[in-house]
């Protein structure tokens, strides 16, 4: 980035960015029945830190960010690996989903499964590929 | 059963992701780069024996989703076949690699990357859909490409490009072709396909057919879409040359001979015609590139094409013999391709390049390098007792019957051709006077164990499937059996799903 961004944008972004990434987290917990999932989520996620970097800078985004990229990447596919090597301890075959059910009050009760965790280890892995593209295109 | 059947993929994805933290600690990541090699041998030997001593084929539908709705994995004796003997070379390589591969390769995560390669392979060869093929293929091309550019200035990734590029254009041609099936059939499961496509119009098939065969025909090398191979092979480090050269191109073959047995067969006269005359084609250009080149590893990457060749004949025969011979000839061509890789490396080393004109007089310093050059030399070229004799015969007699008699002689001719090609590398390299100034050996003194033993590991197996392969041959005639087979593979697809609604899963 040779030149400085715009004040709208950077204005704009400091609001963007935490709404996509809270946009993301939506996605991905509604994904399992209905439209959404890891992958769009992810997605999503990555365009919250890619605004930071056209807004801001390459290394604001890495900053907020925290972590590498491709280390995300190999987390999200670790947990994803998980999620579906649990299978095997009932003796199902890999990828197998597992749930259970978890009374919140008692009328409301929430599913949780197995295939969550996956999607999270989507969501994590498409973020970190994401990103790892678009630093290093940024960083040219 | 479940596990077994999913280890070749889980043991590649952990060791990809176990290998990735640890990639700058050198020892480490040897020793557990070398233990998940070794695991996934043993895994992939387990399963070998038990489909031998079961009833053959095994299937497991992934997350438990039955078919043609799920994604299911199967296992029949080629794929359990194709699977040991790619871990054998997978083994050696990534041994060899310990001792080549230089420390900045490392640190940018090579061993992840070749357990990437792994694993693409194999979900290649284990998977039971059209689309999950496709998907494991791109898990292949992509780890193959990095693993090709890895540690490459900017200038020099030109055979990658061409790489990358003609094999994404058979991904586009896959993809297309994939789709087009799917509006047909309605499906993409092999056993379910397979079902289907016994009622449709023979002539929308052919169309499709031509498709995915200049899909995996790009893929294998196969005329006149192998110009990629030459081009690329000998630009990465050895081990890496070695391992593409002994697995890429075959999965290609393997994703032939799959769908040219159990989906298109309804006209065997148009399609494996056209293979037939392909399969002639893709030897003889192979061997005459070969003869045209002087460098040791562009010689063998053109020998890849006319081995190639040999492969589709069998399928093109469509026999049970000649689906035997391109089994056998697979199993053969993998490990001996793969050790002459490693053994052109040796050669590289010594005189710090592959040109032949730039080499020689080897045999006067190390003659038991020669020796065990001879070994899968004269296996590639057909010569008794090693593994290629017995691979060339078993093509050579199916060609006979099946009286395919142009395509038998030209495979033949290919075979003196072949040897005159391994003794045009011996004689330079290892018979001819040294060449006159001295080249500076870069790494001088005896080779580690670590390139010596995979090198000896090959090579024994090549002597082992020539002087007592019977028990491999019979596999290879199960194999085919089993191929021409399409309703015993339907039934034990569904038979799952017989077992899963009977106990209400």
């Amino acid at each position: 980035m040779s030149t400085l961004p715009s004040l709208i944008l950077r204005t704009a972004v400091r609001w963007i960015s935490p709404l996509l990434l809270l946009f993301s987290l939506f996605l991905l917990l509604r994904g399992h029945h209905e439209p959404g999932g890891g992958f769009s989520g992810g997605l999503v996620a990555a365009t919250g830190f890619a605004l930071l970097t056209f807004g801001f800078s390459l290394e604001t985004a890495r900053r907020v960010l925290r972590v590498a990229p491709t280390t995300l990447v190999a987390v999200g596919i670790a947990v994803a690996l998980a999620s579906g090597a649990g299978a095997f301890l009932l003796r199902s075959p890999f990828l197998t989903g597992i749930w259970f059910k978890l009374p919140l009050t008692s009328t409301m009760v929430i599913e949780l499964g197995t295939p969550l965790l996956f999607d999270v280890g989507v969501y994590l892995t498409v973020i970190g590929a994401t990103l790892t593209m678009l630093f290093s295109f940024a960083e040219e | 059963m479940d596990l077994l059947l999913t280890l070749p993929i889980l043991i590649p994805l952990t060791w990809s992701l176990v290998l990735y933290p640890v990639r700058r600690r050198r020892a480490l990541s040897h020793a557990i780069a070398i233990t998940g090699a070794t695991l996934l041998l043993g895994a992939t030997a387990l399963l070998l024996v038990f489909l031998v001593s079961g009833k053959g084929i095994e299937v497991v539908t992934i997350g438990s989703w039955p078919p043609p709705y799920g994604i299911v994995l199967v296992a029949d004796l080629l794929s359990a076949a194709m699977l040991l003997v790619c871990a054998l070379v997978s083994w050696a390589a990534v041994v060899y690699s310990t001792d080549w591969i230089d420390p900045g390769r490392e640190q940018a995560g090579y061993y992840s990357l070749v357990f990437a390669l792994l694993l693409g392979v194999n979900g290649a060869f284990l998977t039971g859909d059209l689309f999950n093929l496709y998907v494991w293929f791109e898990v292949m091309l992509m780890a193959s490409f990095v693993l090709l550019v890895l540690g490459v200035e900017r200038g020099q990734v030109e055979g990658g490009i061409k790489y990358v590029s003609l094999n994404l254009l058979a991904s586009t041609f896959f993809l297309s072709a994939t789709g087009i099936l799917y509006g047909i059939a309605g499906t993409l499961n092999f056993a379910d396909l397979s079902r289907v496509l016994e009622s449709v119009d023979p002539h929308i098939l052919n169309v499709v057919a031509a498709l995915f065969g200049i899909a995996f025909g790009i893929k294998a090398g196969v005329f006149p879409l192998f110009f990629w191979l030459p081009a690329s092979y000998h630009t990465p480090p050895v081990p890496v040359s070695a391992l593409f050269a002994g697995l890429l191109t075959k999965v290609g073959v393997y994703a032939l001979i799959r769908v040219f047995t159990l989906l298109f067969v309804h006209d065997p006269g148009w399609t494996h015609r056209i293979l037939l005359a392909c399969a002639a084609l893709t030897m003889l250009t192979g061997v005459l590139g070969a003869l045209a080149q002087h460098d040791v590893r562009r010689i063998l990457s053109f020998h890849i094409i006319s081995q190639i060749g040999y492969m589709i004949f069998g399928l093109a025969l469509l026999t049970p013999l000649g689906l035997a011979s391109s089994v056998f000839y697979l199993i053969h061509h993998i490990v001996v391709k793969t050790n002459l890789f490693f053994i052109g490396g040796l050669l590289e080393r010594r005189f710090g390049t592959g040109l032949l004109d730039r080499v020689g007089g080897l045999f006067r310093t190390q003659a038991w390098l020669g020796v065990l050059f001879l070994i899968p030399a004269f296996s590639l070229a057909g010569i008794p007792p090693l593994s290629g004799f017995v691979a060339k015969l078993l093509v050579i007699r199916a060609g006979l019957a099946a009286h395919a008699y142009l395509a038998t002689t030209i495979a033949v001719v290919v075979g003196l051709l072949t040897l005159l090609s391994m003794l045009k590398i011996w004689n330079e390299a290892f018979w001819k006077a040294p060449p006159v100034p001295a080249v500076v050996n870069e790494r001088p003194g005896p080779y580690s164990v670590q390139v010596l033993l995979p090198i000896f590991v090959l090579a024994s197996v090549t002597v082992f499937l020539g002087l007592a392969g019977e028990p491999i041959l019979a596999v290879a005639q199960r194999a085919a059996e089993q191929l021409l087979d399409r309703h015993g593979y339907q039934a034990a697809v569904f038979s799952i799903v017989a077992e899963s609604v009977g106990t209400g899963g």
